[in-house]
């Protein structure tokens, strides 16, 4: 075959194709208009677990059972918003185009929704929270736009944007909203290697915790030459404070999905693999729908989109087991092992699932992709602070006026986001400290909440940005006490393979359990550090590396609150908070 | 080797055959068993065993590592009560004290009654609503102790 005839064929192809995805598109475009400027009423119900747990669920079924008759209402389970501060937060959408927010409904509310709004087209004004529309002139008066008050005025929702919006068991919302175009592009467009330089230009950095530049990363895998190779998605977020990986998931899981299949794409991987803890139901079944419906249109499985590319994506459960977030626990893992942690060398590049070459992102790492691909490398490095490109996807939970989950720019300061994100205490006392980065983060105190959110300030204030959680405690917080259930999570989470990790922390834990009860002795808080010491130098993996970092941050802090705790005196303190109750199950 | 019971074993066998993934591993199938029976029955130890040709210390190597798995019938229901950080600093240590006067036990473990098994979790993933606490898996956050009083009560 000549140059000219490969041409003319590859023409075909692309033509071929290009008609395949247009008419995917135009179909899913056409019922996003009808859904969302129809004649019909379009209930939009904010779920996920942290909607669940705020009861959205009740909600829905209270909705969907009244309007089962009305053939012009359709009432759907959406993703979250990440106002969780909010939920159950419904919004009903007409021929306008504007959706009408409520927030914290209860059934009562609903019931005026479902015989006002809903039958009568009489906004419940009383309860509107405030309204969403894409043209501004047909904004209803009266009413806040939400997109243009705190807290989202203050976000910049790239991996998210969908996340509220569409819903997650519905493949062509997502289509239509621009969805898999991307990946589209690249399979006909580029090569592997320009995707890869694209994401190395983007600057991106893995949002896992460790911050490793991504490309960087993919570039170890692409070099293997071996048939099989795994793209491991991770999605174990043990991190208590962090859930903006399951939410992904569970609002968006096509983004992750179109992510997870460049990425497989880019790197010339065989295999995906998408790694959730057994019990969190709404992520599992998410991402199990959404590899369902890829597989059945052909973004997924042998040659996707006619352009000979193969690629297979399953989910893989792992037990309770925080470790096995450690990447290559989490192979051990999938291989339905014990969650220990392997020896590095051989690197999971080398040497890694089933003893293939293997890469692991974390999901919110992989949500990001999409656009990059879709709106260039340059794009996203307009968002950014130096070496930290793009967004955070912060999940603020504790003493905090608004807690959920926002998407906002590398950069913001700690205090913008505490006051114009957050909004502030929930109490009427003033903020103390955050911890952040998971249980193996840090703590920061306010002292330093003038730092910008990006990877290298939090990590020189020794506070880590980690995944994204960041607990907020106000000054009734005591940081002793803090401390202790930091390390107790610690000890009860350590694999148990390396001992300075094992016995480090159940060390650890009793000293702190015995100053929180008033019996502490001077040396303790020496020979915690030595004990840090050891458990720094002498484990295989980040969870006894890094074991020393919640007490070594608190102690930056608020020394003084420990040598107070510490001082040996014959009058019992006023710190008497008693044993915490813990679970005394082990790993044998 | 004594003959199982045969209905159990029947569920066990068709339980790990069909899983909702691929690959069928050790713990892939003793997370299946689990989810059927919300307990591992020990005779499900040698089948996983036989069906992923292991053996049996294999099995129970990876069983006794998770911390979900359990071998004895847990009570009619499961309340998990979260103890993260989050839920600490959202009181999670005086509703866990309230929990263990409502259903007066002291530490993890079943109701005299077999009504409720208390479990202390590490993270139950919604901690903008901490506390949270689930029964059998449902999710509640912001937790009262008169919350959970009438969940209990309509079991």
């Amino acid at each position: 075959m000549d140059s000219k005839t490969i041409k003319n064929q590859l023409q075909a192809e692309w033509d071929n194709l290009t008609v395949d995805f247009k008419t995917l598109k135009d179909q899913a475009q056409a019922e996003w208009i009808n859904l969302t400027s129809g004649n019909n009423y379009w209930v939009r119900v904010g779920y996920g677990t942290s909607g669940y747990a705020a009861g959205a669920k009740e909600i829905f079924e209270y909705l969907t059972e009244k309007t089962k008759t009305m053939n012009n209402v359709k009432v759907d389970l959406v993703g979250s918003l990440g106002l969780s501060f909010a939920e159950p937060l419904v919004d009903v959408t007409k021929e306008d185009g504007v959706r009408v927010f409520y927030n914290n409904v209860d059934i009562d509310i609903a019931k005026k929704i479902f015989n006002d709004h809903i039958k009568k087209n009489n906004i419940v004004k009383e309860f509107v929270f405030g309204q969403i529309c894409s043209d501004g002139e047909k904004a209803l008066t009266g009413f806040a736009e939400l997109d243009k008050i705190e807290p989202l005025v203050h976000t910049k929702r790239i991996a998210t944007k969908n996340c509220g919006n569409i819903s997650p068991t519905d493949i062509n919302q997502y289509i239509a909203n621009g969805g898999y175009e991307g990946l589209f592009k690249a399979l006909i467009q580029l090569t592997p290697e320009t995707i890869l330089e694209e994401v190395k230009s983007s600057g991106l950095r893995g949002r896992g915790g460790a911050a490793f530049p991504t490309g960087v990363k993919w570039s170890f895998l692409s070099g293997s030459d071996s048939k099989i190779k795994y793209i491991l998605c991770n999605c174990e977020e043990g991190d208590p404070g962090a859930f903006n990986d399951k939410g992904i998931l569970e609002n968006d899981p096509h983004m992750l999905l179109e992510g997870l299949i460049l990425s497989g794409y880019a790197t010339g991987a065989s295999n995906g693999h998408v790694f959730i803890r057994e019990g969190h139901e709404i992520p599992i079944e998410s991402a199990r729908k959404a590899i369902k419906d890829a597989y059945e249109i052909g973004f997924l499985g042998e040659n996707i989109m006619d352009t000979g590319f193969n690629f297979d994506v399953e989910v893989s459960l792992t037990g309770d087991s925080y470790v096995a977030g450690e990447e290559t626990a989490l192979m051990e893992a999938i291989e339905g092992k014990r969650a220990m942690p392997r020896f590095r060398p051989p690197f999971p590049a080398a040497f890694g699932l089933w003893g293939k070459p293997s890469n692991i992102n974390n999901v919110k790492t992989l949500a990001y992709i999409p656009s990059i691909i879709n709106n260039g490398s340059s794009e996203f490095k307009k968002l950014g602070s130096g070496n930290s490109t793009g967004t955070a996807i912060i999940c603020l939970s504790g003493h905090i006026k608004r807690p959920g989950m926002y998407e906002i720019e590398m950069g913001m300061t700690i205090s913008e986001l505490l006051k114009n994100v957050g909004g502030g205490s929930s109490s009427k006392n003033d903020i103390k400290l955050l911890q952040t980065g998971g249980p193996l983060g840090g703590i920061l105190g306010a002292s330093d909440f003038n730092i910008k959110i990006d990877f290298d300030e939090m990590a020189k204030a020794g506070a880590i940005l980690g995944s994204g959680g960041i607990i907020v405690g106000d000054t009734s917080t005591d940081v002793v006490d803090l401390v202790r259930n930091l390390i107790a999570f610690n000890q009860f989470e350590s694999c148990g393979k390396c001992f300075p990790c094992r016995l480090g922390n159940t060390h650890m834990l009793d000293i702190l359990e015995r100053i929180c009860m008033s019996i502490p002795n001077d040396k303790d808080l020496d020979v915690m550090a030595s004990i840090g010491n050891s458990m720094k130098t002498g484990s295989l993996c980040g969870h006894g590396q890094l074991g020393y970092n919640p007490i070594s941050s608190a102690l930056k802090y608020f020394k003084d609150e420990f040598d107070e705790a510490v001082k040996v005196s014959s009058q019992p303190s006023p710190r008497v908070s008693g044993k915490m109750i813990l679970p005394t199950r082990t790993r044998p | 080797m004594v003959e199982l019971k045969m209905p159990q074993k029947e569920v066990i066998l068709k339980v790990i055959k069909n899983q909702p993934s691929k690959t069928h591993t050790v713990l892939s199938s003793l997370l299946a068993v689990s989810k059927e029976f919300h307990y591992v029955p020990k005779n499900s130890i040698r089948l996983i065993a036989e069906y992923t040709k292991k053996t049996v210390n294999d099995v129970w190597g990876v069983a006794s590592y998770y911390t979900n798995f359990r071998f004895t019938a847990p009570g009619k229901a499961t309340l998990d009560v979260c103890w993260g950080p989050s839920c600490h600093l959202m009181g999670a240590q005086k509703l866990l004290k309230e929990v263990h006067k409502l259903l007066g036990i002291n530490e993890e473990g079943e109701t005299d009654d077999g009504k409720v098994t208390l479990r202390y979790s590490t993270c139950l993933g919604a901690c903008a609503h901490a506390p949270v606490c689930a029964i059998d898996h449902k999710l509640f956050g912001k937790t009262s102790i008169n919350k959970i009083k009438d969940r209990i009560n309509d079991i």
